[in-house]
């Protein structure tokens, strides 16, 4: 009750007092014109699909790779310490450098090299990039999960006479995934944010549609479609992980 | 006497600063059911995991069937086939029906489809209803006897048994030990390191009393029970029979 009549007031106090700024007329021409939102909302939408395809095929190597990290950092094999190293630079690495930085360094860099076609796409190193970055975010969440599970699990894998690979493989692995699922669910939602980065490098994904539209129509609404077409995406996804994080959270508790 | 199977010579073991086992002799004949008794922090539990490698011992041997497994670099997957060790804390593995906990390690070290001889041991010890189901739904009683089956589906020759009924309600610890008493008549070999003294009197070949790391009394358990030869084992008696 108490939190209905102060949101309320809010509300009203925003919906009054906004308008009263004196650039408010300016700001609403250029940011909130309906006919432009009507106007560039297909497309956009459809330029937004490109954004949903460069994510779909993104996350299956993202956790391939991660996979692939968490498990040479975790590595305990003396033999195998290069890997360890290999691991840990990796993650150091790619975690350090802005997405942004790293598109631009990949995107333009790599086919700075002479590749020729199709090699030298940026939708090919953009989405390089975006797997460097977050596999090495998505290797150190793994690592943790890993981590997280009793050492008396392994023992008693041990002990039946299974190897170290079986263990990991059929006892380890499947508890600590299902364990990091929530945290891999937000890492996702950021990734769909991030492909807009993409735009950078080329691709004329919903951004760079965007930026197009903006200058063509002399107008920034189609920045505010882009956002309201982010939000129907994301806020659904934010949702649902916390709603497997709290799950998570009251099943152990 | 029988070549013993498992043999304990001079085992010691320490955590960082503290030593938990002080040069241990210890003799195991095949068919033999030893009770290892005495105070928490006695060293029965670590006792055990040197028996099967789970912890290496810093010195000192462990014979098992004629070879020293304590020696360094030693490849123990085959010996851990055949000791099973059962914890205190089941250890189920909690994404796995309690079928695909005992038939994993069938599958995939002996490479054996072994249903009819898994689905036989749960009969035998009355968990034929409870096949399919997973750790969460089974009590304590029950996931302790999954986890016993699972140690026998790799049909090891020997038993270790770390104290497996301390984690159960009392009302469930005796279909525990039922189970315990059933292989005893299959001749199983076992080594269980238990507070359950009147279970360990009745059942056990010989009884031994660790104290500090060290084997302080060993005999037969009415010798123990009713006559100890050493001040610290009646001590010891005295505090948990009351």
């Amino acid at each position: 009750m108490i939190a209905g009549v102060s949101t309320l007031i809010v509300l009203a106090l925003v919906i009054v007092l906004v308008p009263l700024a004196p650039g408010w007329e300016a700001v609403r021409a250029s940011f909130f014109d309906g006919e432009v939102f009507v106007r560039v909302f297909p497309d956009l939408l459809r330029a937004f699909l490109l954004d949903v395809a460069i994510f779909a095929w993104s996350v299956p190597m993202i956790f391939a790779m991660g996979l692939a990290i968490a498990l040479a950092r975790g590595n305990t094999n003396p033999a195998l310490f290069p890997l360890r190293i290999f691991g840990a630079v990796y993650v150091d690495l790619f975690r350090g450098i802005p997405v942004v930085l790293l598109v631009y360094l990949v995107g333009f860099g790599i086919p700075g090299l002479g590749l020729s076609r199709p090699w030298n796409s940026p939708y090919i190193w953009g989405t390089v990039a975006l797997v460097l970055t977050y596999s090495a975010y998505v290797a150190e969440v793994l690592r943790s999960g890993i981590e997280s599970i009793h050492a008396s699990q392994r023992n008693a894998a041990i002990c039946l006479g299974l190897s170290e690979r079986d263990t990991m493989r059929f006892v380890i692995l499947p508890q600590a995934i299902r364990r990091v699922v929530p945290a891999n669910m937000n890492m996702l939602v950021a990734l769909q944010k991030d492909v807009a980065l993409l735009s950078f490098i080329g691709p004329v994904e919903i951004l760079r549609q965007a930026g197009i539209f903006k200058s063509l129509l002399a107008n920034f609404t189609p920045y505010v479609v882009a956002a309201v077409i982010f939000l129907c995406v994301t806020v659904p996804a934010t949702r649902y992980a916390d709603y497997l994080l709290n799950r998570d959270r009251n099943a152990r508790s | 006497m029988q070549d013993p199977r498992l043999s304990l010579r001079g085992v010691t073991k320490s955590f960082d600063d503290v030593q938990v086992l002080r040069g241990i002799d210890l003799d195991i004949a095949p068919g033999e059911m030893v009770c290892l008794i005495g105070a928490s922090g006695s060293g029965k539990s670590t006792l055990l995991r040197c028996m099967n490698g789970l912890e290496p011992v810093d010195d000192g041997e462990v014979w098992l069937d004629g070879v020293d497994i304590a020696e360094p670099g030693f490849d123990l997957a085959p010996v851990r086939q055949r000791i099973g060790i059962v914890f205190q804390s089941f250890n189920l593995f909690p994404h796995m029906t309690a079928y695909e906990n005992v038939a994993l390690a069938p599958r995939r070290v002996l490479g054996e489809d072994a249903r009819d001889r898994i689905e036989a041991l749960f009969v035998r010890f009355g968990l034929a209803d409870h096949i399919n189901k997973y750790p969460d739904q089974l009590s304590g009683g029950q996931q302790q006897r999954v986890a016993v089956i699972r140690a026998l589906a790799m049909r090891p020759q020997t038993m270790l048994l770390d104290e497996i009924t301390s984690a159960l309600d009392p009302e469930l610890v005796g279909e525990v030990l039922d189970v315990l008493r059933q292989l005893r008549d299959d001749g199983m070999t076992m080594v269980l390191a238990t507070h359950e003294m009147a279970f360990a009197r009745e059942v056990a070949d010989r009884v031994v009393f660790m104290d500090q790391g060290v084997v302080a009394e060993e005999g037969a358990p009415d010798a123990i029970f009713s006559a100890p030869e050493r001040e610290r084992t009646r001590k010891f008696l005295a505090s948990v029979l009351r």
